[in-house]
């Protein structure tokens, strides 16, 4: 009876402890969340939407510039690694089934898939701004394609995957070429999916600092040259958080709470997608 | 029968065959791109760190110098910072992760079990810098006022791990940067654990209670036995992320060359290390000594990566052999 006692005693116990675990992930969320409205709401106003990064000690000033640097910055992000993302993972989905590079590029890209971002801005500076002699909104861009474009890949994997390879064979069968099952079929059925694994990864790259401390660098002035430093909110919150003027770390604060926001819609709703997908 | 085909029909044939042919190599190019752009990463590295891999030797990795005015630099302190950071994330996170996991899949009602999991991942959506602010400005003074004099209290006159838990109460610590990685490397530790443990079979699980056992014990007798490659895979995947991560590390750690007993006292790690010099650094070697950080950074996160994957599919690969 004693040893029964004891197995239920660390049942409950360890139970219990799981709980707290949960809790505890759950305080920490919601922490950060307050944090960020809390810090943020209040200095989120149109001035944040309409003036530019202004100078230090300045009262005034918004972050105009660098909300349409990240704009930018993630726009051409997205129209570079998305095309590539979709083309490589066909070829995994449809025409490398059998064959020996696929179970490789799979593997590969699993593990670019969480390798450091860091690194891929110094790759791309390496790559990119030393030989153009200048930091630039389009190194920024391709650093931030070298994250879309492993989320892509393995989306598009898996979502032309789910399409049922009947339907692959009645177009077939009717005569089509293989790229046009693979456009107007495929594609087709897979749009939702493929529009959700672009949506995750765009979401994954509007916050990205790292890779754009040395590559579009930033810029405090309205900017719409890619071929010019590029101003970027993640890289403003960067400066101006640590900075000692009060105007710019509650726009610091103001710039999280928009990035933070922005970025959680996005999963959200790219959940929400997939979620109904997959429960059909 | 070729002739009763109709030239034009068979011109049409001709052109979709060849454009088929267009459009298979254009994604298996694309396939191999993605294979290219790894090897590329990996030898623009090696190259632009050469530079100072010759001048050092192997003393690159031994030595704690950093020190740009006199052109010494070692790499002995971001790696130690890297390393111990990552190892209190993984200290503090594997337990919460298999906790959070356990309470998701095995305990939790239905109608809860989508919410709270969605919540948890939801944490891993939000920015590195996000954690780097938070932890700097909320959580950092909020740990030096009322955590970091507890565990002085409790661990600090304790022989041989006294020393690391003594220290001034000054915010930005490599322990702070190592709790804030545990929080962000838990959705994805927990979330791997969560699928490895709901692909366990049902029939397992109840012959086990079957027999009489508490929940606890089909967890840890059955489920995490059962389970064991994926969740090794899962625990390797959150290392590989936090060895990697750069800005949140980058505002708590204080950024500091100096190799420390102390946990309570500033470091720095190889991504704060490029973060905060890269674009200071003028002089071949300084770069060069610079990217090598970023060199051994990434050999490092690959190997790790690497694993985690192997061990992932080799789990994925007897599920599919039992399912056929």
């Amino acid at each position: 009876m004693k040893r029964y006692m004891r197995r239920r005693v660390v049942n409950y116990f360890n139970q219990g402890m799981s709980v707290a675990a949960t809790l505890f992930g759950l305080f920490f969320m919601g922490w950060l969340m307050w944090t960020l409205i809390s810090e943020g709401a209040a200095y989120l106003d149109w001035r944040v939407f309409t003036e530019n990064t202004p100078g230090p000690g300045s009262a005034g000033g918004g972050l105009a510039n660098a909300i349409m640097g990240t704009v930018m910055l993630t726009v051409f992000g997205v129209l570079f690694g998305a095309p590539i993302g979709i083309l490589a993972g066909t070829y995994l989905c449809e025409y490398g089934r059998r064959s020996w590079i696929t179970p490789l590029v799979r593997f590969i890209n699993d593990v670019l898939l969480s390798a450091p971002s860091i690194v891929l801005g110094v790759f791309v500076y390496e790559v990119m701004v030393v030989h153009m002699g200048q930091f630039s909104g389009w190194a920024g861009a391709v650093a931030l394609a070298l994250i879309v474009i492993p989320v892509v890949v393995r989306t598009t994997d898996n979502m032309l995957g789910l399409v049922p390879d009947t339907m692959r064979e009645a177009a077939v069968a009717l005569g089509a070429p293989r790229w046009r099952v693979t456009v107007w079929i495929v594609y087709r059925s897979a749009m939702t999916g493929l529009v959700t694994g672009i949506v995750l990864a765009t979401a994954q790259i509007v916050g990205e600092t790292a890779p754009l401390l040395f590559t579009s660098l930033g810029n405090q002035f309205w900017n719409l040259d890619m071929n010019r430093p590029m101003p970027a909110l993640p890289l403003v919150i960067f400066n101006f958080a640590m900075s000692p003027y009060e105007r710019w770390q509650h726009l610091a604060w103001a710039g999280a709470l928009l990035i933070t926001l922005s970025v959680l819609i996005m999963n959200i709703a790219a959940r929400a997608v997939l979620r109904s997908r997959n429960t059909d | 029968m070729n002739k009763e085909i109709p030239a034009s029909v068979a011109a049409n044939v001709h052109s979709q065959a060849w454009g088929d042919r267009l459009f298979q190599w254009t994604t298996l190019f694309f396939a191999v791109f993605v294979l290219a752009v790894l090897a590329a990463i990996l030898l623009t590295l090696a190259w632009s760190a050469w530079p100072a891999f010759e001048h050092f030797g192997w003393h690159f990795l031994v030595s704690s110098e950093w020190n740009p005015v006199t052109l010494q630099f070692g790499a002995l302190t971001p790696m130690v910072g890297t390393l111990v950071t990552s190892l209190i994330a993984m200290l503090i996170g594997i337990p919460i992760s298999f906790g959070i996991a356990l309470f998701i899949t095995e305990m939790s009602p239905s109608w809860l079990k989508r919410p709270v999991g969605t919540a948890i991942e939801l944490l891993a959506a939000i920015p590195s810098i996000i954690y780097g602010m938070w932890g700097l400005f909320v959580f950092a003074p909020f740990f030096t006022d009322h955590i970091q004099p507890l565990m002085t209290d409790t661990f600090g006159a304790l022989p041989l791990i006294g020393p690391m838990f003594q220290g001034l109460p000054i915010g930005i610590s490599v322990f702070n940067a190592g709790f804030i990685l545990a929080i962000m490397v838990i959705p994805f530790i927990a979330a791997i654990m969560r699928d490895v443990f709901e692909v366990v079979p049902r029939t397992l699980k109840e012959s086990a209670y079957a027999m009489g056992s508490t929940r606890w014990e089909v967890v840890w007798r059955v489920v995490l036995p059962y389970t064991k490659v994926g969740v090794i895979g899962g625990i390797m995947l959150g290392l590989g992320r936090a060895l990697g991560e750069t800005m949140a590390v980058t505002f708590v750690i204080g950024n500091a060359h100096d190799l420390h007993l102390s946990l309570f006292m500033p470091g720095s790690t190889i991504s704060s290390t490029l973060a905060n010099e890269f674009t200071e650094a003028d002089g071949k070697l300084y770069t060069s000594s610079l990217i090598a950080l970023g060199f051994l950074l990434f050999v490092i996160t690959v190997i790790v990566l690497s694993f985690a994957r192997l061990l992932l599919m080799r789990l994925e690969r007897t599920q599919g052999g039992q399912k056929a």
